[in-house]
């Protein structure tokens, strides 16, 4: 690594300089992120300054080209500087369904003029999109989605419904999957950019198990869509759909790795008494551990273009269910404490909450079932799969 | 026991319609969870329990009771599993019934859980984690009586009880089985401060903290000293009926979820047409049958009074805990986005599932006693 020794310590001391202490402190609850966007208001003025002095610099998407907003690195410096952010236990400046889902699918198939106009604000944590993918009918089966956009001339006469379409009443925007032709099902998608605030557009939040509603059932009524605000060629959004779900499901990945550190346990005083607990936590450790090694691997191997390009299934599946079981374990660590709802002591009832809401891991951006699926078919090669 | 007699197969039935027409989601667990009752159940439900003489299963006939014993007990409490129904009737019927059996206290709280007018609750835990023998709460004689001070916490209803049995430290280290001793403490006692805490469920369980309460030596329940051996009975009833609701759970959300599967289509089929689903369904099957014998099999030795029935309430407890975590993980998993919302009844028995799973000792307890037991 000795040729990053520059920008290793270049970037750490601009970190030290830059990174208010405030945006050190481990995130505790989602109120603690940053999403962005023209309604998001600051947390904290630190919350703001780390997010606009990260976006000058171009690091809210670190490999992205800098003409786009981006900062432009390598992989491998991409990889520096998250690990360089790692070690002082920074706050990611931004959250964000544009960062995260749409550039990389902006970047590989937008036009020049959609790259200049949309990535620099996603960048800058200007506009919040939201992924208009579910159906009631079409989940699993995403391609059978029937939400309609007609050809009326100068613009697209888009109606239908989606649901569980997260943040919906947050976003500004939607990246949304439509029926533009009703002859090929793969081959009749088209993928459109939209503004929330377009007449015809409502959203109703859905209430979570873990008692917040951050997802919604979005309708569509005759909304206007301006002809360029589609992304690749018409009916051929399926490919971009499906790209954007490989960068989903990286990103989903990453929540295997937990977010303080790999274990399960906060520190030797949570010691279990239970030495079967204890062993079980050891295991998971072992699993957690290995899939974090796994992880450097695949992001290098991703980003170097080594990797199937379904083996984001085979990540988010394993991410997934090592996230369901370290919150399982967390509530078995925390006994009859972590069963709480709405005490103090509990934080609300923080670990229950959290607990509950890891279920949707294995369910969002395509279900544990799904992942396997694709890994049988498309890695495996197997026969009818 | 292996199959039940025709009175067995009767009082399942009775209990089989009853819950599911008076004890359902929508008109019990939905309705006081969504007017945020304190108590987290209704005591016209609890009244209707004694009407159909369900209260007197665990209560002797000389008390006016069934006389019946654990295998009764679990029948009823697998209908209520099933239905997802608050009620007093694990707390008070079951365990707070059995800790006060052959004493003076049954002479007064029997008549109140007869009529469903009573309400017990049991106060063991004072971590976060089930370990009935690290009891430090300490019991000063004083004069005639007794002075407790300490705190327990995870005790069911006890915002609700009209009387909490309590175990305290008469004698001897957190640690040591002997020096125990069970007291009845009225809700009211004095220097006694009760904080009713929502649980994940919606169900109730409040922290205790007692501060000085002085209490008669009339409030000592069997023998001074001596109180493990019923605070074992109890907590062996409690771990035996908390298993077959646990089986109940588990058989209710592999229900919904076996429904879900013959009614949902993707891919122009039905998902249960996928045999990766179809056999993680059959899986769950068979656990939950193996979960349901062992739960019967812990109630019938514990009604017969066999060596073994200790033994075996660990084993029901953590079989049903861990078939009915899978059966709430796979039920969840398989109804997609729709079992993540709150208006779907699927998840409900997930929460209920935890709770349970964690009452009188989790999965992780139970393997230690097994290995304890077993002697290794
Ligand atoms: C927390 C959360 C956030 C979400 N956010 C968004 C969002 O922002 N935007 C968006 O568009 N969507 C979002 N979703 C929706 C998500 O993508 C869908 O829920 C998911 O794809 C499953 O679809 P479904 O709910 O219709 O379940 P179904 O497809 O009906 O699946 C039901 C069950 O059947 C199984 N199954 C289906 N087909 C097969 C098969 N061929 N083989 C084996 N098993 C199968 C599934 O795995 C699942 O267990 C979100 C979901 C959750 C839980």
């Amino acid at each position: 690594m000795t040729e990053f020794d520059g920008f290793r310590s270049d970037t750490r001391a601009w970190l030290e300089a830059n990174c208010p202490a405030k945006m050190r402190k481990p995130i505790r609850s989602e109120a603690d992120l940053c999403w962005g966007g023209r309604n998001w208001s600051f947390q904290s003025d630190a919350q703001q300054r780390w997010l606009e002095v990260m976006a000058e610099r171009g690091w809210t998407g670190p490999d992205w080209p800098t003409d786009y907003g981006g900062g432009g690195l390598s992989a491998a410096e991409a990889r520096v500087l998250k690990e360089e952010m790692q070690r002082i236990g920074a706050r990611p400046p931004l959250t964000s369904f544009g960062i995260s889902m749409l550039g990389p699918a902006l970047l590989k198939f937008g036009t020049e003029e959609q790259k200049k106009h949309y990535l620099p604000k996603i960048a800058r944590g200007q506009i919040r999109w939201c992924q208009g993918y579910s159906e009631p009918g079409a989940g699993s089966d995403l391609a059978g989605l029937q939400t309609k956009a007609d050809d009326a001339g100068d613009h697209w006469l888009v109606n239908g419904q989606k649901v569980w379409t997260s943040y919906a009443d947050k976003a500004d925007w939607i990246f949304c999957l439509v029926r533009t032709s009703s002859k090929s099902k793969q081959g009749g998608i088209s993928f459109l950019l939209f503004d929330m605030t377009t007449p015809g557009v409502s959203t109703k939040p859905i209430l979570l198990i873990s008692g917040s509603s951050p997802f919604c059932e979005t309708f569509f009524d005759d909304v206007k869509v301006p002809k360029d605000q589609i992304v690749g060629e018409v009916n051929k959004g399926w490919d971009v759909a499906k790209y954007l779900l490989g960068h989903e499901r990286e990103m989903i990945a990453g929540m295997g790795l937990g977010t303080s550190g790999s274990s399960v346990m906060l520190g030797p005083a949570a010691r279990p008494a239970d030495p079967s607990l204890r062993t079980e936590i050891a295991a998971f450790d072992v699993d957690a551990l290995a899939f974090a090694a796994m992880s450097e691997r695949f992001a290098a191997m991703w980003k170097a273009g080594e990797v199937h390009p379904a083996s984001p299934s085979m990540m988010k599946y394993a991410g997934t269910e090592l996230n369901k079981r370290r919150n399982q374990l967390a509530m078995a660590a925390g006994g009859s404490e972590a069963l709480e709802w709405d005490s103090e002591r509990s934080r609300n009832g923080a670990t229950a909450r959290s607990w509950l809401r890891s279920k949707g891991n294995s369910i969002e951006g395509g279900t544990s079932e799904i992942q396997l699926n694709i890994v049988a078919k498309h890695i495996l090669g197997l026969p009818g799969a | 026991m292996s199959l039940l007699t025709d009175d067995q197969k009767m009082l399942k039935e009775t209990a089989a319609n009853f819950l599911a027409e008076e004890g359902s989601i929508a008109k019990q667990l939905r309705h006081w969870r969504d007017i945020n009752c304190r108590d987290g159940f209704g005591h016209g439900l609890w009244k209707q329990f004694a009407e159909l003489g369900l209260n007197g299963i665990c209560i002797p006939e000389s008390h006016g009771g069934m006389g019946l014993g654990a295998v009764e007990a679990a029948l009823v409490l697998e209908e209520i599993g099933r239905n997802l129904t608050p009620s007093p009737f694990l707390g008070s019927a079951v365990v707070g019934a059995s800790a006060i059996q052959g004493t003076k206290h049954a002479d007064r709280w029997y008549p109140g859980i007869l009529s469903g007018e009573a309400v017990l609750a049991f106060a063991v835990d004072e971590g976060p984690r089930h370990a009935p023998e690290q009891t430090a709460l300490e019991a000063r004689r004083q004069g005639n009586g007794f002075v407790l001070s300490g705190a327990k916490q995870f005790v069911v209803q006890g915002g609700s009880a009209d009387m909490i049995v309590t175990a305290a430290r008469t004698t001897g280290s957190p640690g040591e089985r002997d020096g125990l001793t069970l007291f009845a403490v009225p809700k009211d006692a004095a220097g006694l401060a009760v904080d009713n805490l929502s649980m994940v469920d919606s169900s109730k369980a409040a922290r205790l903290a007692f501060d000085n309460v002085a209490l008669d030596a009339d409030a000592v329940i069997g023998e001074v000293d001596n109180g493990w051996q019923p605070l074992q009975r109890a907590l062996n009833a409690g771990g035996a009926g908390a298993s077959a609701e646990l089986v109940g759970v588990a058989s209710g959300a592999s229900t919904m979820t076996l429904d879900y599967l013959k009614q949902r289509k993707q891919f122009g089929k039905l998902i249960g047409e996928f045999q990766a689903l179809q056999h993680r369904a059959a899986h769950l099957y068979a656990e939950i049958e193996i979960a349901r014998a062992a739960a019967f099999k812990a109630a019938a030795l514990l009604d017969s009074g066999d060596e073994r029935a200790e033994l075996f309430v660990s084993v029901a407890k953590a079989k049903a805990a861990t078939a009915a975590s899978l059966a709430v993980s796979e039920g969840v998993q398989m109804h997609g986005g729709i079992g993540m919302t709150d208006e779907h009844d699927i998840a409900l028995f997930m929460k209920r599932e935890a709770v349970l799973g964690e009452l009188f000792g989790d999965v992780y307890y139970h393997r230690e006693r097994v290995a304890q037991l077993s002697g290794y």
